[in-house]
């Protein structure tokens, strides 16, 4: 087992440093609970701008909490977030979030076209009437995932993987500079994973920073530049060459990922 | 139809479509929250509040009343919250268990306090008074142009048409954030939008609707409009604004239909007695969610699992 493994929760050189102004998403002692039991302990983090962040960790470690709590969408216990080093609040325009699919009732009684409008919100207030200019921004981020010819069609009529591509419009509708996304790839076809990935790149190469969820440890390497290993404390974060090791992984999982499972990803790492 | 008309069913019918548009405008909003048994709980609790406060006033004015059903729902969700924790149980079954508890004890309390010189009984709780709220004064179509008539209008037709329009018009106000934080909570709460306080303002605006309408035509119809024509409503169109639409028109032929079914259905059936106003708007309106979910065109897609 390598010995120059950085764990962040072992006393690491960040703990207890100040917020990094241009990180676009930086957590200092995030703390989260349910009832008495805490889903995250004093929780450090710094992702990188103009990366592609995976947040990794075994069921139940806090990863989707730990995008909640950092965007605000649920009380925190204790700690400070700063996105590009401002506080949430006055950050949001700077962010665009995807939730997990399975959140919402597909069934609502709405259209594509309207869902993706909804990224306009910010923009559109109560009242302001959606100009062509704005319908035509959404239109362009339905041709973006693919999806141009549904614009009119009823949310309900759509498969797994439309329905992940019309969330990833929403989001493009909004021209943020943080793309944050909770398990994109879960129960979508295989096209849909590489339109997504290749967007996302996409967003990458204008300089925008993704953090993703992320639960399949075949595709880190070949995805993301940079990690967060998190098992309800943060276990480790840096490079994906560097960080995303054996070692690493089964510190962070315990013994819920089996000796042959690691090997194979020592090998896909290298 | 003349004189008779305008005196005697005029304002009954009027009212009636005030009280269920009031109700069904919030129902859709609840119904696709899934909080559809809220309208049930708070036109339930509205009772006991309704109870106790003209025990302590010794009135049944509005505000009172108003004031009386709001701390009943306020005790009703702190009741529930707390048997849920404590308990452990579902939120269905702690609401279940406190409206319905709550109920009970308003109408003791209903039967054991005297309430005889003014109109507030078990009956008068369920099916309203709808047929008493007559217009006396009216001499024919003519008197709507008449301030004298007018003055002497039912004052429940005045409150329920404020109350049914400050609802429309929150309801179009407000028409954005409620459709975003009803649909997707997590990405209203992210791009800023107050979403508990959303979630608030529409159970506040149902119970408003709920007690104006409870005292007029009785918490049956108040139930039934709740949940009836937006339910059916959802299932003859797959847009929201269409939806909403569609629960005002079958909340407006719930009221017209049920009101003249009970005054004149006996009648042709060739029975020699009237029924309870309230309680067939309500049937109406319960016959034509039957209707849509038989013939609705979009009857399949609910219960539809995700990508089937």
């Amino acid at each position: 087992m390598p010995s120059t493994l950085t764990l962040a929760a072992s006393g690491g050189a960040q703990t207890g440093a100040g917020p990094d102004p241009a990180s676009p998403l930086c957590l200092r002692g995030l703390t989260v609970s349910y009832g008495d039991k805490p889903a995250l302990f004093s929780v450090d983090a710094t992702f990188p701008a103009g990366a592609m962040s995976a947040i990794i960790g075994p069921n139940g470690a806090g990863k989707s909490t730990l995008l909640k709590a950092a965007l605000g969408l649920i009380p925190t216990v204790s700690g400070q977030v700063t996105v590009y080093g401002q506080p949430v609040a006055a950050a949001r325009d700077r962010i665009a979030y995807v939730p997990q699919r399975a959140s919402v009732d597909w069934d609502f009684p709405t259209t594509v076209i309207d869902v993706v409008l909804m990224g306009r919100y910010r923009k559109l207030g109560l009242f302001r009437r959606v100009s062509r200019a704005e319908r035509a921004l959404a239109l362009d981020a339905l041709a973006r995932v693919g999806m141009e010819g549904f614009a009119d069609r009823q949310i309900g009529q759509l498969s797994g993987g439309q329905q992940q591509r019309v969330f990833l419009a929403r989001a493009l509708a909004q021209d943020a500079d943080l793309y944050v996304l909770d398990e994109p790839f879960a129960g979508v076809d295989a096209a849909t994973e590489r339109a997504i990935i290749d967007l996302l790149k996409g967003l990458k190469a204008q300089g925008k920073s993704v953090i993703a969820v992320h639960h399949d440890l075949a595709t880190v390497a070949g995805y993301f530049d940079h990690v967060f290993l998190v098992n309800v404390r943060a276990m480790a974060e840096g490079p994906v060459e560097t960080t995303f090791t054996p070692a690493a992984l089964a510190q962070t999982y315990g013994g819920r990922l089996a000796a042959t499972h690691l090997d194979q990803l020592a090998l896909t790492v290298r | 139809m003349g004189a008779d008309f305008v005196q005697f069913s005029l304002t009954p019918i009027l009212i009636g479509i005030l009280a269920a548009i009031a109700c069904a405008l919030p129902g859709n909003f609840l119904i696709l929250r899934r909080q559809a048994l809220i309208g049930d709980a708070i036109s339930h609790v509205v009772l006991p509040g309704i109870v106790v406060a003209f025990l302590v006033t010794g009135t049944v004015a509005a505000i009172p009343m108003l004031l009386g059903a709001g701390a009943a729902a306020l005790v009703a969700v702190v009741l529930i919250e707390a048997i849920r924790r404590l308990g452990g149980i579902e939120p269905g079954a702690a609401m279940g268990v406190v409206f319905t508890a709550l109920f009970a004890g308003g109408v003791l309390l209903l039967e054991q306090s005297d309430t005889s010189r003014v109109h507030l009984d078990v009956e008068h709780a369920l099916m309203g008074n709808l047929e008493t709220l007559i217009w006396l004064r009216a001499e024919g179509w003519g008197s709507l142009l008449d301030p004298v008539a007018l003055a002497s209008l039912p004052p429940e037709l005045p409150r329920m048409a404020v109350v049914a329009a400050l609802i429309a018009v929150l309801t179009l106000i407000f028409w954005r954030p409620l459709k975003l934080s009803t649909f997707d909570e997590g990405f209203a709460r992210a791009i800023g939008l107050p979403v508990s306080l959303i979630g608030l303002a529409l159970v506040i605006t149902a119970t408003v609707a709920a007690v104006a309408a409870f005292d007029a035509v009785g918490s049956i119809i108040v139930i039934a409009m709740f949940i009836c024509p937006p339910a059916a409503a959802r299932l003859l169109t797959n847009s929201l604004a269409a939806q909403v639409w569609w629960s005002v028109a079958l909340a407006m032929l719930s009221a017209i239909l049920g009101y003249v079914l009970a005054g004149y259905g006996p009648l042709w059936l060739g029975f020699s007695n009237s029924v309870s106003a309230a309680g067939m708007i309500a049937t109406v309106s319960g016959v034509i969610l039957g209707l849509a979910c038989v013939v609705g065109p979009y009857r399949r897609r609910v219960g539809v699992a995700v990508g089937a």
